[in-house]
């Protein structure tokens, strides 16, 4: 047998160079899934590639563009800092959903989008802020739209020897704001058995002038739902849009049957999310969010 | 198979240990260090008995590698105290009698610490929502809670 | 009969004597301790739920470098002792069985071989190399199936025990058992209104935080000693000698710290296999249950489906009942359905009622004691029902039950008549408090149920040494969960006259302390205090003595009080002496001073708690969170108030597990989906408010202090307390729990389905 190594490079090229001459080396951020798997036998990494000490994938930038957040930056991290929070309320949220304290002070955004679960928290998050994946790997670098990086249950666009190293998510124009709203059993630490997440941009006689909707746990991916958005556009975001986006959304869910709820449960309570996400999101951008 | 050799600082003193890549840190604080004190419930990070810090961020022992300690700095349960001093935190458990079995308690400990740290003055439903990933089966939480904001309450006076 | 007494230290709320080790980390337990040369081990478990082992080849894995030793069911002896565990007897041959598997696997996880190597991935890495050849069968996954005349059956040798009529065929169910009383017939004829409805529960496990661990070991002359975690160390030794062939005299069990057990580690399930692996391997052998085993393959609780009638007159008498209990038992007989039909009807008084419960067997791990056993499933029907009567007689749910109320005269439903007991004390305390009369809020729900809970009594027994400097240790053999050491230093304290932190409290292994039963049935306080208090009067006699022979009195003439002995009138230079003064001459006066009792302690207090629940409902997801929770419950006597306290919320909190999140998920082929704290939903610090608690004291006259048992009454009314107030706040009366918000969303829109078109 032989021994499962562990690395740690310390620039992007570095990792990229690791990853593709050994195809079942695996990215290690928080490790808060692979070590699950590994231990039970899920995975088989002939290599643990630790990103950690790579500066690009652990920093948080917001500038003029927006944001760039590292892949491999906790969740913790991503929580305490109040620039992000203030800007994108609703990604904040998801980020701060994932697992316990404990978790979060190792789980990534990064770990979560290419882990690829249907249920993850901050995918849906992503997508309605419009969030672009940057990728480098042996042929160089390229952007991905977060809304196509999972392609179905654990897997991603990533080709051999490519990893995910930053999100960008661009800053929310004037009168924007988002929220995410996940339904689950207990009070903390169980997988979404449902998720939304919704944007919305207001005019200035306060209709809604873009929107984004997009519903995690009911699918093999996270899904926008352009009907939902529909359904908002060019309205006052009042309870009858509210309501035909949750019905849309509802239409759009394709779930599963399995041990944490229904298809029929999971497709309810889609259209029950998006619209509490969507009047959050509303109030939101009503009372201006602090930006611009 | 060889062993790495990883270097960190464990509870303030310099510490070595010999592990392999794939071995967990909480495995090599119980028994390449014989720090027996952070648990094992569940291997998979979702009952909180691992909890320790890992450059004062609260982490699962469980879900960090080993090798990732190299350079660190972490704190477990056996951290906690200063020579024969109790950490409020510890005095409060015991006059609240807030553990029975007490298996649970190093991890809700040093998650309770990570709180305190972060948020001297936590609420109620806060310090609830701060410990949800560290289980207690046998004390339904009551007195651990009440233990907590009473040691944030005895803490916000001096300096700890 | 003891008269009312002034406690100095009972009652008190010292700090436990073991509380410093257990916050700094330096507690023992199980997995904890090393010895010196010792290997790993790792089991080998089933992938079937129900198949025949047709043959096990392990030539592979022994000749794997590392591997020291691999054992199959082949290794050890059949059985067919019979040994006290908890409070009934258990057939050996079925719990060796269930540790290694002989010729059948009878669930996903049975063991089939075990594996000890120098490293525990060697050990993992052989036992993959294992070949077993299995024939495998269909499954029988729940009740239904099991009863079905076209099941296949488990254990082909298997008839109903207590069967009505023709138990010659071959059975899934174990035993019958029934309870009857009066005349079932004329007592419903009489009702004014009968209620009838079925409830199913599904499994559930204790979900104690600490996984099973023990290290063995075993020389070459027979001699074993076993370190592990458990609540009976006595019934470890005697398992494990009759199931590895070692004779017991020669096994030595030292219990760790124990990290939780609530009934589930009274068996054995890792010890003997670790014994046959280091007898094997001449090393000590050490094994850890990963999390997934402590779900697969240990013992959770039954689940069960209960068909239960109830009638009543217009005024709320009841007249009579009946009640049908299937109870799951796992792989092998056993479950509490026996429990379940004596506890069912304890807390009312009924001229008529006629309970039958059924042991079936299933492929699921066989079922150990999970606190109670088979009350609160019971609880849960029974409660329900009377929730619904109070509703359609439109009497309050506390006066209905209050009405009906078991006193003291009163035969149990199980046969002896009641002493003194406290249910209506207990109700009366829950009508007068502020939480039954707190306003709701919107989508709120109120909901009350009781609950009862014999208490055992059985074997105990206690040593307690003097020392030198007037201090006394005290040692039992019951491993400590819940605060027992705290509240036997109190009792010391008070029996001897000093302070309780001049008590040390211990637990012994099983070669120094006498013959003790487990930790469990709400026993230790009550059965093993008695002990304790009788050992620490015999060392207080002891010090009488003394003082007599140093005064040259009789020792009738010699008082005792607060601690002291106090000479008779007149004696020539004598002067009152402390226990101190006088443990500091104890070797010019006879020499070391042990006190001793060990006894049979009578069925304790039977006991009674009623739980208050608010709900709060989101209609629209199914939802559901506690908000205000009061516990109200008849200990006898609180000898250390806030562990009792602690005992009352803790049951209350598995009880909302049960009722809301938990339940074993099942696959059809038999494999537990969900064996993990992330699906098996336990309640978290968010999910809960803080448990307010009543202590109601009602003396049990067969204890000095009046204690009864208090740790297994409380997990017994919560799963209809909860589903109570899910009625209330819904409108839907829940028969099968969890109430997991699919489920619950799924009622409502069916409720609110029906339409009333305009």
């Amino acid at each position: 047998m032989n021994a499962i190594r562990y690395e740690t490079p310390r620039s992007v090229a570095e990792a990229v160079r690791l990853m593709a001459a050994d195809s079942g080396a695996r990215v290690l951020a928080g490790g808060t899934d692979l070590l699950v798997q590994f231990r039970t036998g899920v995975r088989q990494p002939s290599a643990f590639v630790d990103v950690k000490r790579i500066p690009e994938l652990m920093s948080i930038v917001i500038d003029d563009q927006g944001l760039r957040l590292g892949a491999a930056a906790s969740a913790a991290v991503i929580a305490e800092h109040r620039e992000l929070r203030r800007l994108w309320p609703g990604l904040a949220e998801s980020v701060r959903l994932i697992g316990s304290m404990q978790i979060q002070g190792r789980g990534s955004v990064g770990g979560n989008l290419c882990n690829a679960s249907p249920a993850a928290d901050t995918t849906c998050a992503l997508i309605v802020n419009r969030a672009l994946c940057l990728i480098a790997g042996p042929n160089g670098e390229r952007t991905v739209p977060v809304d196509s990086f999972c392609v179905g249950p654990g897997r991603t666009v990533l080709e051999p020897g490519e990893l995910l190293v930053a999100v960008r998510v661009p800053r929310p124009a004037a009168r924007t704001a988002d929220a995410y709203l996940r339904l689950i059993p207990r009070t903390e630490m169980d997988i979404a058995v449902a998720g939304a997440g919704v944007s919305v941009t207001l005019d200035a006689a306060g209709v809604c002038t873009a929107a984004r909707v997009a519903i995690g746990a009911v699918a093999p991916t996270a899904v926008r739902v352009p009907e939902a958005e529909q359904a908002l556009i060019g309205s006052p975001l009042d309870e009858g849009a509210l309501k035909r986006a949750a019905a849309a959304a509802s239409s759009a869910a394709r779930p599963i049957d399995d041990k944490r709820g229904t298809a029929t449960y999971r497709r309810t309570v889609a259209g029950v999310l998006t619209r509490r996400a969507a009047a959050i999101a509303a109030a939101r951008a009503r009372q201006g969010n602090g930006h611009e | 198979m060889s062993k790495l050799h990883i270097e960190t600082t464990v509870n303030r003193e310099p510490a070595e240990f010999l592990c392999d890549p794939h071995e967990t840190l909480l495995s090599a604080l119980r028994n390449g260090l014989g720090l027996t004190g952070t648990k094992e419930g569940c291997a998979t990070g979702d009952c909180g008995a691992c909890s320790v810090l890992l450059d004062g961020r609260l982490v699962p022992a469980c879900l960090v590698l080993a090798p990732e300690a190299h350079g660190r700095t972490i704190t477990t349960i056996e951290g906690l105290s200063r020579g024969d001093a109790l950490h409020p935190l510890q005095q409060k458990f015991l006059e609240h009698a807030a553990l029975q079995c007490g298996i649970c308690t190093p991890g809700f400990l040093v998650a309770a610490k990570a709180l305190l740290d972060a948020n001297p003055n936590p609420s109620e439903a806060e310090t609830r929502f701060w410990l949800a990933g560290n289980l207690c089966r046998c004390t339904g939480y009551d007195k651990i809670i009440r233990a907590v904001l009473d040691a944030a309450s005895d803490m916000k006076g001096s300096a700890v | 009969m003891t008269a009312p007494r002034e406690f100095t230290y009972v009652g008190t709320r010292p700090i436990r004597h073991d509380g410093v080790d257990k916050v700094t980390g330096r507690a023992s337990y199980g997995a904890d301790m090393t010895w010196p040369g010792m290997l790993h081990g790792f089991v080998l478990r089933s992938p079937h739920a129900h198949a025949r082992i047709v043959s096990i080849d392990t030539s592979a894995a022994e000749a794997m470098p590392g591997v020291q030793a691999v054992i199959t069911g082949r290794d050890l002896p059949e059985t067919t002792a019979k040994i006290a565990l908890g409070e009934a007897a258990i057939d050996l041959r079925d719990i060796g069985d269930n540790v290694i598997a002989r010729t059948k696997v009878l669930y996903h996880g049975h063991a089939v071989a075990a594996v000890a190597a120098t490293t525990l991935d060697i050990a993992r890495r052989a036992a993959e190399t294992i070949a077993v050849v299995y024939d495998v069968l269909e499954p029988v996954m729940s009740i239904d199936r099991a009863i079905a005349a076209d099941a296949p059956i488990l254990h082909p040798a298997m008839r109903t025990k207590g069967a009505a009529a023709g138990a010659g065929e071959p059975s899934n169910v174990a035993s019958r058992m029934e309870l009857k009383r009066g005349d079932l017939d004329a007592g419903f004829a009489d009702a004014d209104l009968v209620v009838e409805r079925e409830f199913r529960t599904p499994m559930v496990h204790q979900g104690y935080i600490e996984p099973h661990a023990c290290i063995a070991r075993c020389g070459e002359d027979g001699r074993a000693v076993v370190w592990c975690t458990t609540q009976g160390p006595f019934v470890v030794r005697d398992a494990c000698a009759a199931i590895t062939g070692l004779d017991p005299a020669h096994v030595k069990v030292i219990p760790s710290e124990i990290g939780g057990g609530f009934g589930g580690k009274i068996v054995v399930y890792l010890e003997p296999l670790a014994l046959a692996l280091s007898r094997k391997a001449q090393r000590p052998v050490k094994m850890v249950m990963g999390r997934d085993d402590v779900f697969r393959a240990t013992g959770p609780t039954s689940g069960s489906k209960i068909r239960v009638k109830l009638g009543a007159k217009r005024d709320g008498t009841f007249v009579a009942a009946s009640a049908s209990l299937w109870y799951e038992a796992g792989a092998y007989s056993g479950s509490p359905a026996g429990a379940g039909a004596m506890c069912a009807l304890a807390p009312y008084r009924i001229a008529n009622f006629f309970i039958e419960a059924y042991d079936v067997v299933v492929n699921k791990p066989k079922v150990a004691a999970y606190r109670a056993p088979g009350s609160p499933i019971a609880a849960f029907a029974i409660e329900s029902v009377v929730d619904e009567i109070a509703r359609e007689l439109k009497i309050d749910p506390i006066e209905l039950r209050f009405k009906n109320a078991s006193e003291e005269g009163d035969r149990a439903p199980y046969g002896p008549k009641y002493g003194p007991i406290g249910l209506k004390a207990v109700l009366d305390a829950a009508r007068n408090h502020p939480h039954w009369r707190a306003p709701l809020g919107a989508n709120h729900g109120r909901g009350i149920a009781v609950g009862f809970w014999f208490n055992a009594g059985m074997n105990s027994s206690a040593t307690v040494t003097v020392n030198a400097d007037g201090s006394a240790a005290v040692v039992t053999g019951n491993p400590d969960i819940g605060g027992t050491r705290a509240a036997q230093a109190i009792m010391v304290a008070e029996e001897l006259g000093i302070p309780v932190d001049r008590v040390r409290s211990n637990v012994g292994d099983t070669d120094g302390s006498g013959y003790t039963d487990v930790t469990g049935g709400s026993r230790v306080c009550y059965a093993t205090g008695m002990a304790v208090i009788r050992a620490a009067e015999d060392a207080r006699e002891q010090l009488r003595a003394r003082a007599a022979t140093i005064w040259n009195v009789s020792k009738d003439a010699v008082e005792w009080t607060d601690g002291r002995a106090i000479p008779p009138p007149a004696t020539e230079k004598a002067s009152a002496m402390t226990v101190a003064e006088l443990a500091a001459k104890m070797t010019h006066t006879g020499g070391p001073i042990v006190g001793r009792a060990s006894l049979y302690a009578p069925m304790a207090g039977p006991a009674f708690g009623a739980h208050i629940c608010d709900l709060d409902v989101d209609r629209e997801t199914g939802c559901s969170r506690v908000v205000r929770y009061t516990v109200f419950q008849d200990v006898g006597r609180a000898v250390h108030p806030s562990y009792v306290e602690g005992q009352m919320q803790g049951g209350a909190a598995q009880g909302i597990g049960w009722a809301l999140n938990e339940g074993y998920v099942y696959s059809a082929d038999g494999v537990m989906e969900n064996a993990g704290f992330l699906d098996y939903r336990m309640p978290v610090a968010s999910d809960l408010p803080m448990i307010d608690t009543v202590i109601v004291e009602v003396a049990n006259p067969l204890h000095p202090y009046g204690v009864r048992g208090v740790g297994e009454v409380p997990i017994a009314p919560p799963l209809a307390a909860v589903a109570n107030a899910m009625r209330d706040a819904t409108g839907i009366r829940f028969t099968e729990l969890p109430l997991s918000p699919p489920r619950v969303l799924e009622a409502i829109e069916a409720a609110t389905a029906i339409p009333v078109q305009v």
